[in-house]
């Protein structure tokens, strides 16, 4: 069966600095990254910062240009699409965006957000899709000549999501949809999400930094570190195989005293994306580093069940 | 439904006040024939250098001419001129803040250059050159200012929509599908207008001072359409005979723009009260 | 034996809006209490109240009273209080990006505390922070004391902020949010650090947070705050292993954990409510499962077990 999405070597360069008297530095935030996508599917990309995922979303609905590699959308390849094409396919992929308070328009009512789609892909708006929207999110219809600054966090995150959907997109990436959100309406949120999934038979590309909420979310998980895919776990509850990943599980904590551990953090911090040091970029803080991790940097393994970045996998 | 926020300006008392008075000297402009009883322009020298009396509620110039009358006729010059000027920079202003902002590369660099070399030269000395190169007159003074200014609504206007361009609404309008055009015209100048507008209008109070005193100067407004500049430079050679000639101009000025300042202020607070994020326990 | 800090009864307003109502909580030495609530239950502002920092914010204690080591605050004088904070109790706030000076080196940061409080010269000022930064496992003490803020990580700074905190020798320190702002795997390497700070030097902490899963791993004892108000109190054990008050269930339930069913992680219906608008009675009754007429009636804290719980229809527990 043919993937939804298709990524190959997908990597992605940003130049920063540079003046007229010094050259600008370069840093690979995205680097060869493939991954396949099937229909229906819930992929999580999870990872700490500087790790490429919010870049990764952002090439594959091609806000940001990949500087290499292939994205195939249901066949079409999305890098080399002209502008009127590129638009057409927005329809059919849409992005929920981190932050509740700033993804909305302050100076917009929520029906003229929520309008604003068909308006971009110059469609007629039918009467009473504003009311049917907000209630699919379980918002009351009259909040529709509300400004973003009267609602919650919560509530502005469903309009985000409503905006989303407004289309009836193919595929959604959600980019950290619940990060800023309190514990009890992220889980308000994640519950909606998996109705509209079921609903509208969506497919999700879900990016977030609490891996226990990947872990329940989502069919397979995408492992992030330093711009690269580490490992791939190919359902939640499959044992870990890279160090990078057993450190990531063991830093999270269990709402359980009785599973308190013995905390043995990993130690250092992440290095710089600028100052890439040779060979596995996780060597400097891996227990298992040899001296070939040091020189020699991992390929994602052949194996496509359970691909793992790493000369010496668990 | 909240009121916008010009209306919610005038809740403060120093609002009112101010925009009481500029209410009053835009109505008298507009309406000047009606309301003036002479006419500005002919003389009457056994009646010169006349000071208050019923006849003259604020004397007459040294051609015999009523002075409150020229005052009002003034103030049309003073306020088309510099309201003119200014919003002619504004439009251009914002048009070039807009695409240097957005369009970046090559275009950003050379406005930003442009508008920096400008920046460094007192408005003043811009406009002198100006007039010098276009000649004296209404038209000469309002392009003049009009330049003089254009640095600043470019420079404001760009630094607003280079903060705009960063915000995620405008990253989602684009994941909707939305073209350039669609986000500059919808989001992007939209959000940029209001401080943009505030800063309009204080800059037509210091645009009337520079109307003003290019007046003084002989290279405004020529005799014997009335301006302010024009008879406070009259008055400045009769400060002892008849000190009234260049004292009423010059207070209407000084008023005026006092006037703009203080609503610009309330105008401002008005708008950040709306602005405020509320303190979470 | 005195509690180092204790709350008795605290109600709390900035302005006319009453925020906090009746909270009480103990922190003694060598112990971490967890003050655990989602945005608008008031644990900051219950901070701010310890350390006798709430007129700077416009607010102030309109009942009760907030002890440090047996000594009323609003008894003290101002010079009394301030001597207090740096020197007794250190605080570690939230976000590490802005808690340093962006324009003073890091030495500089921590040498100035032992200065002020412990009047230390110079010299051993600088040996003492050197000291402090090697014990907090900062690599190249002497080169990070000569660095600019911006130059070191999240986790790097927050650990500065943790020595500031502790150069003065403080017996309690305050820690609101100390890792939200933080990666995951730094936020076990501080946790794990405030939990030995504590062991080692027989510290008493109050960590604030909003995470059940940093008060599973590290605390002693817990208070669960909403809405301004104390809902349950108690040792973690048994009030993870039992919660008797449904909001502390359905927080525990809102974390995502090993074994969920698909479709098990609900949420709680509804929003916490404005301290503009606070329900009269129970303030967690209208998203409460259990909620009925009795609930009209404010609940009081009654004790459970060997903690305290404010509902009508706890759970019984051990």
């Amino acid at each position: 069966m043919t993937p939804l999405i298709q990524i190959d070597a997908l990597s992605k360069r940003f130049r920063s600095g540079g003046g007229l008297l010094s050259r600008p530095r370069t840093m690979l935030a995205v680097r060869d990254v493939s991954l396949s996508i099937g229909k229906g599917e819930v992929v999580g990309v999870v990872g700490e910062s500087g790790c490429g995922k919010s870049t990764l979303a952002r090439l594959v609905l091609r806000l940001i240009e990949p500087t290499t590699g292939s994205i195939t959308f249901d066949g079409t390849e999305v890098t080399t699409l002209p502008p009127a094409a590129l638009r057409q396919l927005r329809r059919r992929i849409a992005m929920v965006f981190q932050d509740p308070y700033s993804s909305l328009d302050p100076r917009y009512t929520l029906a003229q957000v929520l309008a604003e789609p068909y308006q971009v892909q110059r469609q007629k708006l039918p009467a009473e899709s504003v009311a049917e929207m907000l209630s699919a999110v379980g918002l009351p219809e009259g909040l529709a000549q509300s400004h973003p600054h009267q609602l919650s966090g919560g509530q502005r995150q469903r309009v985000g999501i409503a905006r989303a959907l407004a289309m009836r997109p193919d595929f959604v990436v959600l980019d950290e949809p619940t990060a800023s959100l309190d514990v009890s309406i992220q889980a308000q949120i994640i519950a909606l999400l998996e109705d509209l999934r079921d609903r509208m038979g969506l497919t999700y590309l879900f990016i977030s930094h609490d891996l226990g909420l990947v872990r329940y979310f989502c069919d397979r998980i995408v492992v992030m570190y330093l711009g690269a895919v580490v490992e791939v776990l190919p359902e939640p509850r499959a044992a870990p195989r890279h160090p990078y990943t057993v450190a990531l599980i063991q830093s999270g904590f269990v709402p359980d005293p009785a599973k308190r551990r013995d905390l043995t953090p990993l130690q250092g911090e992440i290095p710089s994306p600028f100052a890439l040091p040779p060979g596995c970029a996780f060597a400097s803080r891996c227990g298992f580093a040899s001296s070939r991790c040091r020189t020699e940097t991992p390929k994602l393994s052949q194996d496509s069940t359970h691909p793992v970045a790493c000369h010496h996998p668990l | 439904m909240t009121m916008p926020a010009p209306i919610r300006a005038l809740r403060r008392p120093t609002g009112a006040i101010a925009a009481g008075w500029l209410l009053a000297v835009i109505f008298a402009a507009l309406f000047a024939p009606l309301l003036t009883p002479y006419a500005y322009d002919v003389q009457n020298l056994p009646q010169a250098y006349q000071p208050a009396s019923s006849a003259h509620w604020l004397g007459t110039d040294e051609f015999g001419r009523d002075l409150l009358t020229r005052l009002i006729y003034g103030a049309r010059t003073s306020l088309s001129v510099s309201a003119t000027a200014i919003a002619i920079s504004v439009a251009c202003g914002m048009t070039l803040g807009a695409a240097a902002a957005w369009f970046g590369g090559w275009l950003d660099r050379v406005v930003t250059m442009v508008v920096d070399m400008t920046w460094s030269f007192p408005e003043i000395l811009i406009a002198l050159i100006l007039v010098a190169i276009i000649g004296p007159g209404t038209t000469g003074t309002m392009i003049a200012i009009s330049v003089a200014y254009l640095a600043q609504f470019t420079r404001l206007t760009r630094a607003q929509i280079m903060t705009l361009k960063g915000e995620t609404f405008v990253e989602a309008a684009r994941s909707l599908g939305a073209t350039n055009g669609h986000i500059l015209f919808r989001h992007l100048l939209p959000n940029a207008l209001a401080p943009v507008l505030v800063s309009a209008m204080l800059a037509t109070g210091d645009a009337i001072i520079l109307e003003a005193t290019l007046g003084f100067f002989g290279l405004g407004a020529q005799p014997p359409t009335p301006s302010w500049g024009g008879m406070m430079s009259a008055g400045s050679a009769l400060v002892f005979k008849a000190p009234w000639i260049i004292i009423f101009p010059g207070l209407a000025v000084a008023i005026t723009v006092i006037a703009i300042n203080l609503y610009g202020d309330a105008l401002i607070a008005a708008l950040d009260v709306r602005a405020k994020v509320r303190r979470t326990a | 034996m005195t509690a180092l800090l204790e709350l008795s009864e605290v109600n709390v307003a900035i302005g006319t809006t009453a925020l906090l109502d009746r909270i009480s909580l103990r922190v003694d030495k060598g112990q971490i209490l967890g003050l655990v609530g989602e945005s608008g239950s008031g644990k900051s502002l219950t901070a701010t109240a310890a350390m006798g920092l709430l007129p700077l914010i416009g607010g102030r204690v309109t009942a009760g009273t907030v002890r440090f080591d047996g000594q009323d605050l609003a008894a003290m004088t101002d010079r009394q209080r301030r001597a207090l904070r740096g020197r007794r109790i250190g605080f570690v706030s939230q976000n590490p990006m802005t808690a340093l000076d962006p324009v003073q080196r890091i030495g500089e940061q921590v040498d100035v505390v032992s200065r002020l409080h412990l009047g230390l010269s110079r010299q051993a000022a600088r040996t003492r922070t050197l000291d402090l930064l090697t014990q907090l496992r900062i690599p190249e003490a002497a080169a990070v004391a000569e660095s600019w803020p911006h130059q070191l990580s999240g986790g790097m700074k927050q650990r500065i902020v943790i020595a500031m905190a502790l150069a003065g020798d403080p017996d309690l320190i305050i820690a609101d949010e100390p890792t939200t702002a933080l990666d995951v795997t730094v936020q076990a390497q501080i946790i794990q650090i405030l939990g030995a700070l504590v062991r080692d030097r027989g510290l008493a902490l109050l960590l604030i947070t909003h995470d059940m899963g940093v008060v599973a791993q590290v605390c002693d004892r817990v208070t669960v705050l909403y809405a301004g108000r104390v809902a349950e109190e108690g040792p973690v054990g048994p009030i993870f292993a039992a919660p008797a008050h449904p909001y502390t269930a359905a927080l525990i339930g809102c974390i995502p954990q090993e074994g969920m069913e698909k479709g098990a992680l609900k949420g709680i219906p509804g929003t916490v409510p404005s301290a503009l608008a606070f329900p009269s009675g129970c303030r967690f009754g209208p998203r409460c499962a259990r909620a009925d007429a009795a609930c009209q009636q404010v609940p009081q804290l009654r004790s459970r077990g060997q903690g305290l719980v404010a509902c009508h229809h706890a759970e019984d527990g051990a």
